[in-house]
């Protein structure tokens, strides 16, 4: 008996071994482990044998089951494997079908920049002011140093709407409403719309925007016009960045500056982007005019302070490589789609 | 401005290479927007005489020239050209030459006979007729004076550089040479020379010509004349028309030459008249009289106007002051007689002038930035003294100057400590005196104080001494500090943050952002249809717009959106969905005042699918993450440029935020749209009002929520949203949500009736409901809708 039993365990093995699926499987647990299977026939005859043989075959008839039963469940969680792997291979996707996406609005390239500039002088302990664009011409032009018939206003071609009101030119007026209500220490940004009287073409538009800083406080120096001007360049241009001022005119400043920075295309080796010179020109700054803060009712003996402008739709056209200001105003779905 | 170097390194010794003039010059604040040489690309070109000129052997049209070229023997030229004769001097562009754009000359034979070269012609050295009124276009240019051999460039004075300045509003002086070099000397820390210009006055008196009044002295301080007879009208040099050619003037005749030499070398524009033309004998400066008319010199009539300031013999005004003169008293060829005028006149009167005439002149560019009225005499001095040496006339020995300016010389503190601090720069008093006195200034260091030069009005006090000694000192050496740390903390305002947060949950939502222009076309209201009393028409009109298309400021957002829209679908893109939070200006009651400038929310969109209810959910969506609650939406039938029935008005605790809907196909048609177009305008200040912090914890529900359909059958009038509301005052606390999910309709239901289908959740927080619990607030809500007529489908 013992060598049927063996011979049992034997053939299960082989029948195992050959089952290659599920159905397979369950006819070799009928055939052999079954309650009519041949091992279970085999032990009826247990009966049949010395007391003394009836325990040793006993154990090999255990071990036997426990091998048949261990082989089943090894094969069925194999085949189990096996039959998951051919269903997922039937489910495979086409990943390069195109996703399913709700769709998400693209910022446009002027608030992109913007909000950059925006949050660096925030960074820097900055808040931000607005300012009518409707403005009376005493804003605009005469507080700030620029009385009527001042050759100032031929480079600021206005609109106006009565000899006294009329579409900002500059952001600058902001800083007189700004010191007005407000005594140092000041630390402001104003960026907004501005206006002037300009055809559109390729560089040119009637529309554009200006961001306008200004800092009033004790003891300000121009090297505090310096140093913040370099610190702003590196923090929206890059580490890299140099920055440059040189003389220039505004008659709400004094002394002037013309600010550029090192060309963000080619780092200052000269590119076609910055005509060959290294640098960019992106504003305008210096210390407020004495007069504008007495203007405003800042006392200059005691207080001192920097301001400066730039040109949004500049740094926008230079960052994107955009090469006509229209684009910016056309609002046309695939340009937007770029950002 | 145009600079010559040679003519500047006649005042300053500067001898740096052009690039680096250019760039320190900017480095100072005299802006050179670019330099060129005059000679570009001209190579090995000669002053040549030609000795004989004999006819070519196999060409009837060409000529064979032996030429002195100063070198040993002479040269054989051949050529087409017809202008020349034996004994003339001609450029010369000998074997290996270069000319202008690229041209190489080199010895070959024309028609069998061997040419060393070419003669050039004005073009052929890139300058043109107008540079020389004698030469010819289609000829050789047939030098006046020359030595033969010598480099063309320096025969012709084009061996030079022209830098091109751009000169500050506040900085008249600058237009001018001994500006310039004056700027340049300061920056090249060199001396500058000027020759006081000196008169001989061999002429008659010019008392016995001339007397002049000025009537109006605030308008003209100072007017200085000195007469010059017996006048010989000719061409001027070549170094004069050269010099005047770096600087872009075209020569005329030795006394207009004369004229614009000096207002380029001092920078005071000087006028000549014909005193043959000058009734009595006197001039008056006035202003005009009112429908007073003149011919200028560029032959137009001008109508002149009691503002404008004229210099007027005793009948008739003969120059337009400051701007141009009259064609009356021009200078001819005839002319024997001339006053020349060097005066000074009030900048913002000649601005005003030359803006209403519209004629804005290299002299009123001078005098409307208020020019120094101590220069007019020494450049007279130099105009006569110029016409002396060219032998144009014989110059008065006395001057007339009717002189009203202001003499005193402004003097200020130094305040050099203040200076230091201010610009951070730790330079001796020495130093800065030694850098303000290059310029002009003159510098007591003993009692501390700097006068100013009569022709630097616009340095007033210590501010503009200290940009001085910056500009010099350079800017490059200034240092750099970070500000003190001791201020109000910045950031963004609670209002900034919405709009903000808004833009990014319209993004969120789908839609995309533009910007569009502030000022519109008027006909945008028709196209919106608005009514013609329309408030929203009384619109802030531009006085002097660019067009009428940018002529009013925009009341409403929704036609530059149309616009926009517009032109996506013309470019056959199928879909946009777009968004612009757009500034709109309603103007005052009292038109005096500023306009108020509102932000409005703007959503426009076609395609893709979109429809009022995927607009609707995505305005909620994006309203709900910025904590705008309590949303109320009802019809609207009246907004004009929407459609009537698929509008609604959004409104949060009664107060109206805006209105969204589809647009009215009228509408969508006058844009040129088609199909579908949606639109929103929701006020921005509103939504901010509105909006809170809605958002908290509640702690997770223990119990599980119990749902209910009910097909509600009622009048196609009945808004779900009434019936929404109804359903949560009658359920009270115990519902949880209820929300619309089907609508039907069908004969059976019978004309004019619909069904909707709700889905009611039910949740207690302190146990699991039974039906026991929830089928008596289900009856409850049935009852009460019965009461009005809507009952459950059958």
């Amino acid at each position: 008996m013992k060598e049927q039993l063996y011979e049992v365990k034997q053939r299960a093995r082989e029948a195992l071994d050959l089952a290659t699926t599920s159905e397979e499987l369950e006819a070799v647990r009928v055939r052999f482990a079954g309650k009519k299977g041949e091992l279970t026939a085999l032990l009826s005859q247990m009966g049949k044998l010395s007391p003394d043989q009836r325990p040793i075959i006993g154990q090999i008839a255990n071990e036997v089951r426990t091998y048949i039963d261990a082989g089943i469940r090894e094969k069925k969680a194999v085949l189990e494997r096996a039959e998951l792997n051919r269903r997922l291979e039937k489910e495979a996707l086409d990943v390069t079908l195109p996703g399913k996406a709700r769709t998400i609005g693209k910022q446009h390239p002027l608030n992109i920049v913007l909000d950059e500039v925006k949050d660096a002088f925030i960074s820097m302990g900055f808040s931000i002011a607005a300012g009518p664009e409707v403005e009376y011409d005493y804003y605009n032009f005469e507080a700030l140093n620029i009385p009527k018939d001042h050759p100032a206003r031929d480079t600021q071609d206005t609109f106006y709407f009565s000899p006294e009101m009329l579409l900002r030119t500059q952001t600058s007026s902001v800083q007189i409403r700004v010191m007005e209500k407000t005594q140092p220490p000041i630390r402001v940004l104003s960026p907004g719309r501005v206006f002037r009287i300009d055809e559109v073409d390729a560089t040119h538009s009637p529309i554009f925007h200006q961001i306008e800083g200004l800092v009033v406080d004790k003891g300000i120096t121009m090297a505090h016009l310096k140093g913040s001007l370099e610190l702003i360049s590196k923090k929206l241009f890059g580490p890299e960045t140099k920055t440059r001022i040189r003389p220039d005119f505004f008659p709400f400043t004094e002394p002037s500056a013309e600010i550029s920075i090192s060309c963000f295309k080619c780092g200052g080796e000269g590119c076609k982007f910055c005509k060959n010179e290294g640098w960019i020109e992106i504003g305008g700054a210096g210390m407020v005019n004495p007069k504008v803060l007495a203007h405003c009712g800042i006392d200059p003996e005691v207080y001192s302070g920097f301001a400066f402008g730039m040109g949004l739709e500049r740094l926008v056209l230079g960052r994107y490589g955009i090469d006509d200001i229209r684009m910016l105003y056309d609002n046309d779905v695939r340009f937007l789609n770029m950002f | 401005m145009n600079v010559s170097y040679r003519w500047l390194k006649e005042y300053t010794p500067v001898d740096a290479a052009d690039k680096v003039v250019a760039h320190e010059l900017n480095m100072t604040g005299t802006e050179i927007k670019g330099f060129r040489r005059m000679d570009e690309g001209i190579s090995n070109v000669v002053v040549g005489k030609i000795l004989s000129i004999e006819q070519h052997p196999n060409a009837d049209k060409l000529v064979v020239c032996m030429v002195d070229v100063g070198q040993s023997e002479p040269t054989q030229i051949v050529t087409g050209a017809k202008n020349m004769k034996e004994g003339d001097l001609v450029p010369v562009a000998l074997h290996k030459s270069t000319l202008p754009g690229g041209v190489k000359i080199e010895r070959g034979k024309l028609r069998g006979v061997v040419s060393n070269g070419m003669f050039c012609g004005v073009e052929e050295l890139g300058l043109t007729v107008n540079d020389y009124p004698d030469a010819i276009s289609d000829g050789l240019l047939i030098l006046k004076e020359g030595v033969v051999g010598r480099d063309i460039r320096e025969q012709l004075g084009i061996d030079d550089t022209v830098f091109e300045a751009d000169i500050m509003t506040n900085r008249p002086d600058c237009l001018s040479m001994i500006g310039v070099a004056r700027e340049a000397a300061g920056t090249f820390r060199l001396p500058l020379t000027v020759n006081k210009p000196v008169v001989k006055g061999e002429g008659e008196s010019a008392e016995k010509y001339l007397k002049v009044t000025i009537k109006d002295k605030d308008l003209c301080p100072r007017y200085s004349a000195r007469i010059v007879t017996d006048v010989t009208i000719a061409p001027s040099p070549m170094w004069m028309v050269e010099r005047l050619r770096a600087c872009g003037i075209r020569s005329i005749n030795n006394i207009v030459d004369i004229t614009n030499y000096v207002m380029m070398e001092y920078g005071q524009p000087m006028h000549a008249f014909d005193y043959a033309c000058l009734d009595g004998g006197h001039i008056t400066v006035r202003r005009a009289n009112d429908g007073e008319i003149m011919k200028t010199l560029d032959d137009q009539d001008r109508a002149l106007d009691g503002e404008m300031l004229v210099i007027a013999d005793d009948k008739k005004p003969v120059a337009v002051a400051g701007v141009m003169g009259g064609a009356n008293s021009e200078i001819t060829d005839e002319t024997k007689t001339v006053v020349f005028e060097s005066a000074n006149f009030f900048g913002a009167s000649i601005r005003h002038t030359a803006k209403k005439l519209g004629m804005r002149t290299e002299a009123s560019a001078h005098f409307e930035k208020n020019i120094d009225p101590q220069m007019t005499l020494e450049a007279l001095d130099r105009a006569c003294q110029l016409v002396e040496e060219l032998g144009a006339g014989k110059v008065s020995p006395d001057v007339i100057d009717e002189d009203y300016s202001d003499k005193t010389k402004r003097t200020i503190p130094l305040s050099a400590d203040w200076i230091r601090h201010y610009i951070n720069v730790s330079i001796s008093d020495e130093e800065m005196k030694a850098l303000l006195e290059r310029v002009g200034f003159e510098v007591d260091l003993t009692d501390g104080t700097v006068t100013v030069p009569s022709f630097r009005s616009d340095v007033e006090n210590k501010y503009d001494l200290s940009e001085e000694v910056a500009r010099f000192y350079g800017y490059d050496n200034i240092p750099s500090f970070s500000f003190s740390a001791d201020v109000k903390s910045g950031g963004l305002t609670e209002e900034q943050i919405f709009e903000r947060d808004l833009r990014i949950g319209l993004r969120a939502v789908g839609f995309s952002e533009i910007e569009t222009y502030s000022f519109v076309s008027p006909k945008g209201f028709d196209k919106i249809l608005l009514p013609e009393d329309s408030a929203k028409r009384n619109c802030l009109k531009i006085k002097n717009p660019l067009g009428e298309d940018t002529s009013v400021m925009r009341t409403t957002s929704l036609p530059s959106m149309l616009e926009v829209l517009a032109s996506n679908y013309n470019n056959r893109i199928p879909s946009a969905h777009l968004y612009e939070v757009a500034t709109v200006y309603i103007k005052d009651e009292d038109e005096t005042k500023l306009p108020a400038e509102p932000k409005v929310v703007t959503i426009g969109a076609y395609g893709d699918g979109i429809d009022f209810y995927d607009l609707k959910g995505r305005i909620e969506e994006m309203l709900a993450a910025l904590n705008v609650a309590n949303i109320s939406v009802r019809p609207c039938k009246t907004n004009p440029s929407y459609h009537p029935g698929r509008t609604a008005e959004l409104s949060v605790d009664g107060r109206v935020i805006g209105v969204f809907g589809q647009l009215h196909p009228m509408t969508v048609k006058n844009f040129e749209l088609a199909g579908e177009v949606y639109a929103a305008e929701l006020s921005l200040a509103d939504l901010f009002a509105v909006s809170g912090n809605t958002k908290g914890y509640a702690p997770l529900p223990k119990f599980p929520a119990v749902t209910r359909d009910l097909a509600l059958v009622c009048d196609e009038a009945v808004l779900s949203g009434d019936i929404e509301a109804k359903i949560r005052t009658l359920a009270g606390d115990v519902l949880e949500d209820v929300r619309a999910f089907d609508v039907y309709r069908s004969a059976a239901l019978g004309e004019g009736k619909k069904s909707i289908a709700y889905a009611l959740t039910l949740r207690d927080a302190e146990k699991t409901l039974q039906d026991s619990d929830i089928d008596p607030v289900i009856s409850a809500i049935l009852t009460g809708l019965e009461a009005d007529g809507i009952t459950l489908r059958k």
